[in-house]
């Protein structure tokens, strides 16, 4: 019994200790009284990425959007990074949204896909609070899983225009007709993207007067949005795969940059091969001379919108899909994909890129019939263009390409 | 006897400190201010939702350890218990699948299906007491292999037989409907049920040790099996039931995790409780009662530490840091004072 008291009481009385040493220092009893002629507090906004904030990928693209509606509306941003149980195991999104209220957060960010369950149940259990999802489509009418939520707003890149322009310089610059595609885990907007890069590459590929038949494009899944060590499939392995089986470009569809560092580990022992990343501006500075171009995300404009009607209370719940500005794909301010070229893309292909980047401005729309499924099944008929839903919702990959089309 | 007492808790203290000191110095190193941090940690505990969330931590945890000073009692390191969480926590969601559709009451079907992760963890726990006693594998390697097939079987079913439909993601399968979930309190996200569970199993585990002559036995095997042997112990016998009750109080925590936190099957479903589990276990020795506080804190710890990525820009890892500071220095404190005070 003596055991027991004196070890409860220590650890109690240390943890009284801790607290105690260190709550005077309470800053209210310090800090001078509120003037009248003080700057108004910054709006506070939080953030939650599931993978680093300097992923060089997805999380990062965010975060620097964060950073810019900092500069731009003098808010502040909190934010929290890893998000997911495998990172933060016991830890459930939401309560980490309650985290960064607790920072002052008047609206919190879910950056991912895989938050989706949670800002759902987050924005219904926090009213007052107001999120936005990055990539959902919880309030889309046309979504099979609609909800009037009113505080939660979806936003979200037109990102297949970039998948299909990568696409089309992945097909370009192939020298064996074999292309990669590093694909992060199964759902609607992984195969809607990975089947977005096989119309850019296949269209580009017929425009050089080549058997469509005679491209391979084949897609890999990992399992998740990045390396989890133990839970997911090995990207770096994947990638090796590809290079060492013939296929010379990799285009990732994940978070993080293994595509890109293994190329160029392939590259510089003299194998001729090309990466395209994904998501993040500087995704092309891992391995320069390689890249082809990256297809990425600015969620400046939106959430820079979002943000600062929340902060002067105008906030309305909306879905919002929007693609790049086409008269300029990199304007931070205004495009909310963009496409900036690598290295690795020849002079000509540059050429050719721009034309095809000119063709979709002026309305090319490559999710149009004959357009079948995997299965053989025809999804869009001869002439047929696809609504949004049919695009958002893809059911399967698409004729043409290898690779499971839902887990097994 | 007084002497004792005192002497005990000079030297527990000093441990504390050395604890908090170390964990100190690692801080400075990477340029943070200590007392700011432990002021945040813990200063971030002060509202109702927060003593919510460190006990939806807790209760799992403290089950775990509960399971843990049984195995302990009988001289085993049960390392198997994240795999015995896990199986657990697939036991439970394997019910609740196969009888969300039925027509009996959901409430039934809940307490069905956490009873069915206690067996799912007792079963697991089976294998790795099996594997020791028939098998002369050591608990500590086969109870770390069942936990890699755990996982592995839960990472299986995640992408496979149990994915959500359409889809191929390690978040894990569909969540349950709403009628699956254990009730929470009002505003919070901390369940009663998940309380009383943990709560049941601490004062059962505290009272088998304390209070009964199968406690009294185990004890005996654990201290010395071949003289526990001699006198008549089923040994083998109580080996196994001591796997198979922690294996149950795993399989229960793994439950809560699904029916009270996670309401779905996900890949690192045990959240790293059993290891955690470990530590608390080895620091309150048999004293169950001692658990609950202690499991507490490190819950409380690993709460807090999440306002070091938000606040400083650190990793919630120190946590761990601290942890393992503690356990290592109360253990060898306890070393040092059974060495330096001389024998009465």
């Amino acid at each position: 019994m003596r055991t027991i008291v004196t070890r409860f009481a220590f650890l109690a009385l240390a943890l009284m200790l801790v607290i105690s040493a260190c709550s005077p220092a309470a800053p209210a009893a310090t800090e001078p009284p509120a003037v009248s002629t003080a700057p108004a507090e910054p709006y506070v906004f939080g953030l939650l990425m599931v993978g680093p904030y300097n992923d060089h990928g997805y999380s990062q693209a965010h975060y620097e959007a964060g950073k810019y509606v900092e500069e731009k509306i003098g808010a502040k941003m909190v934010y929290i990074d890893k998000v997911n149980t495998a990172d933060r195991p016991g830890t459930t999104p939401d309560q980490l949204a309650g985290d960064l209220v607790a920072q002052g957060a008047k609206l919190v960010i879910f950056s991912s896909d895989d938050m989706k369950d949670a800002a759902t149940a987050f924005a219904k259990a926090n009213p007052n609070i107001y999120v936005i999802m990055g990539s959902g489509d919880q309030v889309w009418k046309e979504a099979p899983n609609y909800e009037a939520i009113p505080n939660l707003s979806d936003i979200m890149g037109r990102m297949e225009y970039g998948k299909m322009i990568a696409g089309c310089a992945a097909a370009l610059t192939t020298q064996t007709g074999q292309i990669g595609y590093l694909g992060p885990l199964i759902n609607d907007e992984t195969r809607r993207l990975a089947a977005s890069a096989y119309l850019g590459a296949k269209h580009c590929w017929v425009a050089e007067g080549k058997n469509p038949a005679d491209l391979k494009f084949k897609v890999t899944w990992v399992g998740f949005w990045f390396n989890i060590p133990g839970f997911t499939a090995d990207p770096t392995q994947i990638v090796d795969d590809f290079f060492n089986s013939g296929y010379d470009v990799v285009m990732s569809g994940i978070d993080t940059t293994e595509a890109m560092v293994e190329a160029g580990k392939f590259a510089a022992e003299g194998k001729t091969v090309w990466a395209v990343p994904y998501d993040y501006e500087g995704a092309c500075e891992v391995s320069p001379k390689i890249c082809l171009g990256v297809p990425y995300f600015n969620w400046k404009p939106m959430y820079l919108e979002a943000i600062t009607a929340a902060s002067q209370g105008t906030f309305t719940s909306s879905f919002q899909w929007r693609g790049p500005d086409w008269s300029d794909l990199n304007n931070p301010d205004t495009t909310s994909v963009g496409f900036l070229k690598g290295e690795g893309l020849s002079a000509e292909n540059s050429t050719k890129i721009d034309a095809f980047i000119a063709d979709l401005a002026g309305g090319l729309n490559l999710w149009t019939g004959p357009i079948k499924l995997q299965d053989g099944s025809v999804y869009l008929a001869d002439g047929v263009v696809a609504t949004d839903p049919q695009v958002w919702f893809l059911p399967q990959l698409l004729e043409g390409m290898e690779g499971q089309s839902a887990a097994e | 006897m007084k002497h004792t007492t005192l002497n005990r808790i000079g030297f527990q203290f000093l441990a504390l400190l050395l604890a908090f000191g170390i964990a100190s110095l690692v801080l400075l190193a990477v340029g943070a201010s200590p007392a700011q941090i432990y002021k945040d940690m813990f200063g971030s505990l002060g509202t109702k939702g927060k003593i919510a969330d460190v006990l939806v931590s807790w209760a799992p945890l403290l089950l775990a350890t509960a399971g843990l000073l049984i195995t302990f009692a009988a001289g085993l390191w049960n390392i198997g218990v994240e795999g015995q969480i896990t199986f657990g926590a697939i036991g439970t969601t394997l019910v609740l699948r196969l009888l969300q559709n039925s027509a009996m009451n959901a409430g039934f079907i809940i307490a069905l299906s956490i009873f069915a992760g206690m067996l799912a963890g007792a079963l697991w726990a089976a294998l790795a007491g099996a594997l020791k006693t028939f098998g002369g594998v050591n608990e500590i390697f086969g109870g770390l292999g069942l936990n890699f097939v755990a996982t592995a079987l839960t990472i299986y079913l995640v992408f496979g037989p149990w994915k959500r439909p359409g889809t191929g993601s390690m978040s894990g399968t569909q969540p349950f409907p709403e009628q699956f979930n254990l009730p929470l309190f009002e505003g919070l996200r901390l369940s009663p049920w998940a309380l009383i569970v943990a709560v049941v199993g601490i004062v059962f585990v505290s009272f088998l040790l304390q209070g009964t002559y199968f406690g009294l036995r185990l004890k005996a095997v654990g201290k010395n099996f071949r003289a526990a042997y001699l006198l008549g112990i089923p040994t083998w016998q109580y080996m196994m039931f001591s796997f198979l009750l922690c294996g149950a109080l795993s399989g229960a925590a793994g439950a809560l995790q699904v029916t009270a936190v996670y309401h779905r099957l996900i890949p690192s479903i045990s959240s790293g409780y059993g290891y955690l589990g470990l530590m608390v276990a080895m620091l309150v020795n048999y004293q169950a009662i001692a658990a609950i506080p202690v499991a507490f804190f490190f819950a409380a710890l690993n709460i807090g530490s999440i306002q070091l990525p938000i606040v400083h820009k650190l990793d919630s890892s120190f946590s761990g840091v601290l942890q393992g500071l503690l356990v290592l220095f109360i253990l060898l404190a306890e070393g040092a004072r059974q060495r330096l005070t001389p024998k009465a």
